[in-house]
């Protein structure tokens, strides 16, 4: 029983970090048909940023919204710079362009800063509390709480605002987005930005746990991709429950399989969903996207 | 209001409009009609900005507007109706139409919507609802809703009567008229060359990417070619 919550809790704490970047997956994808496999180096921005800025003497929270606002800027970038001269190529083209992108910003990061591990501190105390026999690390506590409202934050936007509610537009029916004249470039620039925020912000909270590096974004591109996949890709609510399954089956498998095959579950998962079930769990066959 | 000169557009290499020249004047209702492929809905696409042009001109309200993007050109005034409804499937009722004003910087269009909900009233009852979930003549007044929602001074409107009931089509037919005595221009594509015609102040003929003919709506309705080729008589 102890043994169970124990992998439990580390299984949800990693997958509310691959629900975040599934959800930053999911906004792009909707709102321009690109698989952003750019995705996992905002998480390392947010991380290494923050760490290199708090090591340069700036209080934390500083550096945290420093580290934001460097990821948003690299998304706007990325969009200004490699999505937009690009539009109408195929798919494929895209997704190499975004591979591309990550290959370079995971060679710049490996320059400005270094190739060690970081850590940064927990937000509020590092000694765990005991439930049930288990260990359950605050900072635990606070990535989910922190998923939770990121994921609540991103509701309200979209449901009650203009530019919320663009987005959705611009996901379901292009041309007539641009017919009642939204900006669509403009508003995938904006995915671009909101989804770089949500990934950095889920660097910044995972820091502290997970340790952060300039190559912690390759993996997780791919397992968020597959949580995408397995929660239904286009569907928020889907990859945000993709997410949190990944890190239960992937802390269930490397607990009482082996931890050897623990990367490889996300891996078996896309192979499960590509041949099982394309649509994902949560995506119904031919379904509108949101 | 509305001046195209030369207009040419191609998918990849392959020209559809071949130097197309029309106007249409302020407070007119004017009609184009033409066989499936003609290149109706590629024209209006192109006045909308969605559709890229490789040469030609369009003057709309004195300004030169070809190279406008195309959220630019709902801000001048320009709303569409598009083909095939385009609706904002996952979306309610009442999003939809409040996109309409997307472009609008005046932020008060509360007194759109009630007049939009006054002329459909159908679409206030469901203004909860899914967009997706509505009839296919629900779909397309809500189309039409959206449009106004904009308060365009000219309305293009591409097949609005596509796939309706007869007598869905008449309504529809009904408020396109009635349009004119708000004083908006409308350019109307249509296939129901008859109806449309009979509504029409003048009306132009399009073939294979030109403008063949052109004449008050009341002629065309008349003329023998226009008669056999599309009235079926
Ligand atoms: N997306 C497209 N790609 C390639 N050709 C197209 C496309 N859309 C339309 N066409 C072609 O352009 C011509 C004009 O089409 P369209 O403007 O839709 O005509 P209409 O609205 O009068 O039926 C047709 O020959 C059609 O096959
Ligand atoms: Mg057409």
């Amino acid at each position: 029983m102890a043994e169970f919550l124990q992998f439990t809790f580390s299984g949800l704490t990693v997958g509310a970090i691959y629900a975040l970047v599934a959800l930053g997956f999911t906004l792009i994808y909707n709102a321009s048909d690109v698989i952003n496999f750019a995705q996992g180096e905002f998480v390392m921005l947010g991380g290494m940023v923050t760490v290199f800025a708090a090591a340069a003497g700036i209080p934390l929270p500083l550096a945290a919204l420093l580290a934001i606002a460097v990821a948003v800027t690299v998304g706007m970038l990325l969009h200004r710079l490699a999505i937009e001269p690009a539009r109408g190529a195929t798919a494929v083209t895209l997704i190499i362009i975004t591979i591309g992108a990550s290959i370079l910003l995971r060679g710049l990061a490996a320059t400005f800063f270094d190739k060690n591990f970081h850590s940064l501190p927990p937000l509020i105390r590092s000694e765990p509390w005991m439930v049930g026999g288990a260990a359950l690390l605050p900072q635990s506590v606070v990535v989910l709480i922190g998923t939770a409202v990121i994921v609540a934050a991103l509701w309200s936007f979209l449901t009650r605002t203009m530019t919320g509610k663009a987005m959705l537009a611009t996901a379901s029916n292009r041309l007539a987005a641009r017919l009642v004249g939204i900006n669509t470039s403009a508003i995938v620039g904006l995915s671009f930005m909101v989804s770089a925020a949500i990934g950095a912000i889920g660097g910044i909270l995972a820091a502290p746990i997970t340790l952060t590096n300039y190559d912690v974004g390759t993996l997780l591109a791919l397992k968020a991709f597959a949580a995408a996949m397995l929660g239904g890709m286009g569907n928020p609510l889907g990859a945000v429950a993709g997410g949190l399954l990944l890190g239960l089956l992937e802390a269930f498998g490397a607990g009482y399989l082996s931890s050897q095959y623990k990367d490889a579950i996300a891996f078996i998962v896309i192979l499960f969903v590509l041949f099982v079930r394309p649509q994902g769990l949560f995506g119904k066959i031919g379904v509108e996207r949101v | 209001m509305l001046a195209v000169e030369n207009l040419t557009s191609r998918y990849g290499r392959i020209e559809v409009l071949h130097g197309v020249s029309f106007n249409v004047n302020a407070g007119e209702i004017v009609t184009l009609v033409g066989a499936n492929g003609a290149g109706k809905t590629t024209l209006l696409r192109a006045i909308s900005g969605v559709q890229p042009i490789s040469s030609g001109f369009i003057h709309f309200a004195g300004e030169n507007i070809e190279i406008a993007p195309a959220h630019t050109r709902v801000t001048r005034g320009i709303a569409q109706v598009p083909e095939g409804r385009q609706i904002f499937a996952p979306l309610s009722v009442e999003d939809n139409l409040r996109l309409g004003a997307y472009a609008r910087s005046d932020g008060d269009i509360s007194t759109d919507l009630d007049g939009v909900y006054a002329t459909f009233p159908l679409l206030f009852e469901k203004r909860r609802n899914q967009a997706g979930a509505l009839s296919g003549g629900q779909q397309q007044m809500l189309a039409i809703g959206r449009a106004l929602m904009a308060r365009p001074k000219l309305m293009l409107l591409d097949e609005p009567s596509m796939g309706l009931a007869p007598i869905l089509v008449d309504q529809i037919f009904a408020i396109i008229a009635d349009f004119k005595q708000r004083g908006l221009t409308v350019l109307l594509v249509e296939q129901n060359a008859y109806a449309a015609l009979a509504i029409a102040d003048r009306g132009y003929v399009m073939e294979t990417g030109r403008i063949t003919m052109d004449g008050t709506g009341e002629a065309l309705l008349h003329d023998d070619r226009v008669r056999s080729a599309f009235l079926g008589l």
